[in-house]
């Protein structure tokens, strides 16, 4: 499985495909929401881009729980098979 | 109605004809055509009788930032782009938290579109159907709304006065300019977007207007197959496109010194009340929309020197609406068909019609309908062809008409 960089860079992709966020400005400690302008509906778009990049699942009430770029990393590297 | 002065302080557009109100005047003026071969494999695929239509001239995606181009259906880009041109050219810098040029709570959209995103709509119950709902866009339903478009150019711009999406098929952008006119008059705004925008471009849309036999099969030729008030005429061309206006109080308007196109100073709004798709064969609601826009601007039928017609190439409505135009006006009018040039842009048709219209007046010159060779000798009027006309003009009525009965007209003057 990907180490935790391996995974940032990945959704940082992600996030720039989605949201126009440069990936640079995509780092661990950044608030989906409040950071980086990401709306409710454009998390959905991330959450099933990271699943089928990482082949994980991830929930809703899970979704809900990951408040910073560092939180859905985290998610990842526990959750992917 | 109050006596509220209301003026075009700017103008928007992108059209068959090209990306902005300036290069789309080019074309009517010089006589180009928007209509092509529709490149796509599925006119062949679906064996489809229709192989022609009016797309747009340049890529809404060429204009807009590639993000918000994905949360946006075409529909709606095409509705931003000529909303954000027509807010520049009233001299407006784009809005921000410390600043904006028009009070947000005085500021309306009104923006009508015949359908919306029916391309969201099926485009995305494909990948329904072959992926499941893990695939479906949480932007479908923003996307296929027909008030996305009005919605996303009142949040663009910032506009808390309300926004409106009139439906009323090929009168929607001319009922989007008239609920604008209503919403100053009223007291509600002092400045409203307004017009109207449609992009429905596909083989669901050309299979279902060519099985109601309204829509030219001239493919072999397209430059030639829309021709309003021809002889030859064998139905319209579909086409996509927006228009966007911004109305303005007058005294508003002439306290910041900005550019006058012209005034609107009536509109009339009627219904057929007889049949889905076809006009009322007297034309009663149509003599009533133009009769009623003359009586509310305090005209008269003599004052009106030009008509900018509906006239789609269809049999039967160009004749209709000419016989209407000379009841309800006579035959004195200077009359013209932008629909030979652009074909017909359905929600859009009425906001671009609309802008030409108020050009003619601004300009004084009248472009030529494109294609009319043989006037019907049916149609009893001064259909301007071949080159524009300068004509000295200081009223001028717009007609747009919706299948489902639907009649409007907008009178404007110059400044």
């Amino acid at each position: 499985m990907a180490d935790k960089e391996e995974i940032l860079a990945g959704l940082a992709e992600i996030v720039e495909e989605v949201a126009g966020v440069a990936q640079d400005d995509v780092s661990s400690e950044k608030s989906f929401v409040d950071d980086l302008d990401i709306d409710s509906l454009s998390m959905v778009e991330i959450a099933v881009q990271a699943e089928d990049k990482f082949g994980v699942k991830i929930p809703d009430d899970e979704l809900a729980n990951l408040k910073t770029v560092g939180d859905a990393v985290d998610y990842v590297a526990a959750n992917a098979a | 109605m109050s006596n509220i002065d209301v003026v075009i302080t700017g103008v928007g557009a992108t059209t068959p004809l090209g990306g902005d109100v300036a290069s789309t005047w080019d074309g009517l003026l010089a006589g180009r055509s928007g209509v092509h071969r529709i490149e796509a494999d599925w006119t062949d695929r679906f064996d489809l009788p229709v192989k022609i239509a009016a797309a747009l001239a340049e890529e809404p995606t060429e204009r807009l930032p590639r993000v918000q181009a994905r949360r946006l259906d075409r529909c709606e880009q095409i509705a931003m782009i000529a909303a954000r041109q027509a807010w520049a050219d009233a001299g407006f810098a784009e809005p921000t938290d410390e600043h904006t040029d028009v009070e947000p709570e005085r500021l309306g959209v009104a923006i009508g579109t015949g359908i919306g995103g029916p391309v969201t709509l099926l485009s995305q119950d494909d990948l329904l159907e072959e992926h499941g709902i893990r695939k479906v866009s949480p932007l479908t339903v923003p996307m296929l709304m027909p008030n996305g478009p009005a919605a996303h150019v009142g949040i663009d711009l910032r506009a808390r006065a309300g926004v409106h999406s009139p439906a009323s098929a090929c009168a929607s952008g001319a009922e989007g300019i008239a609920t604008a006119f209503q919403m100053i008059q009223n007291g509600r705004a002092d400045v409203v977007v307004a017009g109207g925008a449609e992009a429905c471009i596909a083989p669901i849309t050309v299979a279902g207007f060519a099985q109601a036999r309204t829509v030219s099969t001239r493919n072999d030729d397209p430059e030639h197959a829309s021709r309003p008030f021809d002889a030859d005429r064998d139905g319209f061309v579909l086409g996509e496109g927006a228009g966007v206006v911004i109305l303005e109080r007058a005294d508003r308007a002439k306290a910041r010194g900005a550019k006058i196109y012209g005034r609107l100073v009536g509109y009339g709004i009627t219904s057929d009340a007889y049949h889905i798709t076809g006009n009322h064969p007297d034309g009663i609601g149509q003599v009533a929309a133009m009769a009623n826009a003359i009586t509310m601007a305090g005209l008269t039928s003599a004052d009106i020197g030009h008509v900018n017609a509906h006239a789609t190439s269809t049999v039967v409505g160009d004749l209709g609406e000419a016989n209407a135009i000379r009841k309800a006006i006579g035959d004195h009018v200077v009359v013209t068909a932008p629909k030979g040039a652009l074909g017909h842009l359905v929600g859009g048709a009425g906001a671009v019609e609309g802008i030409a219209t108020l050009l003619a007046l601004y300009h004084g010159v009248v472009p030529a309908t494109l294609n009319l060779e043989n006037l019907d000798p049916r149609v009893e009027l001064d259909v301007v062809a071949g080159e524009p006309r300068k004509v000295e003009l200081t009223a001028a009525i717009s007609n747009s008409f919706g299948f489902g009965g639907h009649n409007t007209a907008l009178l404007f003057t110059t400044a």
